[in-house]
């Protein structure tokens, strides 16, 4: 008698529900085990990870921040990912983003009136496409692997804001130090709750979650993308062009990690510095799986995997844990999301092997 | 010997160097690619290689068990791969993306308290008066030992895939996993041993990073060697030799930029950091802009889950 998987007829809708739960359950108890084992008290390690963050509107506006650029990346890439576009590089995607949106800004040091902010989130969202176009034109020209060279083009595009910040860029009042001068007031997001850092990149967040959503359940591109994503041989038979695809996916992650790349800098940041993503780009991919690729689900995912940032931050603060426990965390919960996935598509079945019937 | 001799003799050596850890963890990926399985973590892989490697090392005072340790690790993260996508069927994409979040994760957090701490690397092997041949003595006779296990590794893969009965296996369950077990070949258990091979490969690539090419920890400190790694097999059309050739091909930019830098050149430091992504890129391009050949080459079954019911 040992356990066996079996195909189920058609996939569990509820499973696919439920498979999320579960894994954000077993990472929590994970969690439990190894503060335990560092010699923590494990339910109290757990408050301070997960609900002293947000347990007061100071908190929640942080929360709001930082699920702004993981929200934005993983509805951008759940497109993609839906249409079997594997664009893993929204780190770069966001860098680019901050430098053509934040390079707008620092043209402009005493400010230039209303419509310099509007003009840095387009600037930013043309920055992020033209990293993500490079991938797609390779793809579609030269049948390149999009996974690689998008990854690639994330060093590449983290180096050049190295270059910039450390040469043409850096503050002359700087001290030497590798940053650029703070952006005036017209360049600046405003603060939508007051006593917060919050700022109206949330509410664009949702937006574009709100545009993936019509995108894809409503209009035309949107049923294209799932055609291919599920049966690329179907797909090509109806005649749905697989270049185009690769070009929608690649550039709807591109633009809106763009967009929050120049959100980070023109919001809480307010300048341009070498490290200005503590990895949104790639716990974006995490975001987009644990949300099903759905822009409903992306959302939740985006607050839960912000969570994990700032309980980052709190147990670096409150437990003298190394903020790499986030990244602990992070990988935790793809695997158990990945390994309870299973039972969406197989059922397990105690008992001797069946005879095959089909063959 | 005149002086442009020389520098290119130091040149070469170096790029040697800089390609060996490469040689590891993309001979260890042509396995576990040979059998069907596609496996992104290598910079997760290596990277927790690198720090168990490290610990181990520091703990005993010896580098065979900081090595033994580190192709440890990396079999141990590998095998959560395993499990997750040869038993549970999980995408093979996705599950390796988390392979390396958590390696990169897991390393930082282990390696904390590592930061600053050097070790004494690894000398050369003594070969005697071998060393002393101008030009072929440095190239050939006067590497440190890990560079030697890595050409050794390199025979040992040729000829177990080529010209060996279970290498000829592990290739019908790569091309054909359908066929393999129609004949009465398991599957699943050859591509198990195929990943804790490409596991083991790539935590020593990152001990050699950790132990003897910079002998020292640093968080990220594979700096995406992991994907490049990943880039050269596809590169080398899935040869052992082209990965050979590829890596120390990589080397020679990784050094060719370090010199560059050295020796005065007025480019940002950060461009020419830019230069082995680019470059993969590059030689990425050029080898895919003929898709016929990447599908004849390709083993038949890479990245698709096997299960026998379906």
């Amino acid at each position: 008698m040992r356990p066996r998987l079996v195909p189920r007829q058609a996939p569990s809708r509820w499973m696919a529900l439920l498979a999320p739960l579960v894994a954000a359950l077993a990472t929590l108890l994970s969690g439990a085990i190894l503060f335990a084992a560092l010699g923590r008290d494990p339910l109290e390690a757990l408050w301070v990870f997960f609900v002293s963050p947000i347990s007061n509107w100071y908190g929640v506006g942080e929360l709001g921040i930082k699920a702004t650029p993981l929200i934005l990346c993983a509805t951008g890439l759940a497109v993609g990912f839906r249409g079997g576009v594997w664009n893993i590089g929204a780190e770069g995607q966001l860098i680019l983003g901050a430098i053509t949106g934040g390079g707008l800004a620092l043209l402009f040091p005493d400010g230039a009136g209303l419509w310099l902010l509007p003009a840095m989130l387009v600037a930013g969202v043309l920055g992020g496409m033209l990293w993500a176009a490079i991938p797609a034109l390779l793809r579609t020209r030269f049948h390149t692997n999009e996974i690689l060279t998008s990854l690639m083009l994330s060093y590449v595009a983290a180096q050049l804001l190295g270059y910039l910040v450390h040469g043409p860029w850096r503050s002359p009042e700087g001290f030497n130090f590798p940053e650029s001068i703070l952006f005036s007031a017209d360049a600046t997001l405003p603060i939508i709750l007051p006593g917060t850092r919050l700022h109206p990149g949330i509410l664009a967040a949702l937006g574009s979650a709100l545009l993936v959503w019509l995108l894809m359940a409503r209009l035309f591109p949107g049923y294209q993308i799932k055609v291919v994503g599920m049966a690329r041989p179907a797909a090509a038979y109806a005649g749905f062009s697989h270049s185009r695809i690769v070009w929608l996916g690649m550039l709807a992650g591109g633009g809106l990690a763009g967009l929050a790349g120049v959100m980070e800098v023109a919001g809480p940041i307010g300048q341009l510095m070498p490290r200005i993503s503590p990895g949104y780009g790639f716990a974006a991919i995490i975001v987009a799986f644990l949300g099903r690729l759905h822009p409903v689900g992306v959302v939740l995912a985006g607050l839960l995997m912000a969570l994990l940032y700032l309980g980052g931050e709190q147990a670096q603060i409150g437990l003298g844990l190394p903020p790499a426990v986030t990244g602990l965390f992070q990988g935790m919960l793809l695997f158990f999301l990945l390994a309870s996935d299973v039972f969406i598509n197989f059922r397990v079945v105690w008992g001797p092997l069946a005879p095959r019937l089909k063959g | 010997m005149d002086w442009e001799l020389n520098t290119l003799v130091v040149i070469l050596v170096a790029a040697v160097r800089a390609g060996t850890p490469l040689v590891f963890a993309a001979l260890g990926e042509l396995v576990t690619e040979k059998a069907g399985v596609l496996n992104l973590g290598i910079e997760g892989m290596m990277l927790t290689g690198a720090v168990a490697g490290f610990a181990a090392t520091l703990a005993s005072g010896s580098v065979v068990l900081g090595l033994l340790a580190a192709a440890l690790a990396g079999m141990a993260l590998s095998l959560v791969f395993g499990v997750l996508t040869l038993t549970l069927l999980a995408n093979q994409v996705a599950t390796g993306l988390a392979l390396s979040i958590f390696g990169i994760g897991f390393s930082a957090f282990v390696g904390l308290n590592y930061i600053g701490t050097p070790l004494p690397g690894l000398d050369p092997v003594n070969l005697g008066s071998l060393a002393d041949i101008p030009v072929l003595g440095p190239l050939l006779f006067a590497h440190d030992p890990l560079v030697y296990l890595s050409l050794v590794l390199y025979g040992v893969v040729s000829a177990f895939l080529y010209l060996s009965r279970p290498g000829l296996v592990l290739r019908a369950v790569g091309e054909s996993p359908d066929s393999a077990h129609a004949i009465g070949y398991p599957v699943i258990p050859i591509r198990y041993l195929a990943v804790a091979f490409g596991g083991a490969m790539s935590g020593l690539a990152g001990a050699y990073l950790s132990l003897v090419y910079t002998p020292m920890w640093a968080e990220n400190m594979t700096a995406g060697r992991g994907w490049i790694a990943l880039a050269l097999v596809v590169f080398a059309t899935w040869k052992p030799l082209r990965v050979l050739l590829g890596a120390y091909l990589f080397g020679a930019v990784t050094i060719a930029q370090l010199h560059l830098q050295g020796g005065g050149v007025a480019i940002s430091s950060h461009l020419l950091s830019m230069l082995p992504y680019l470059a993969t890129i590059v030689v990425l391009v050029l080898i895919s802009r003929d898709p016929i050949r990447i599908r004849v080459n390709a083993p038949g079954s890479l990245g698709k889950p096997y299960h026998p019911d379906l």
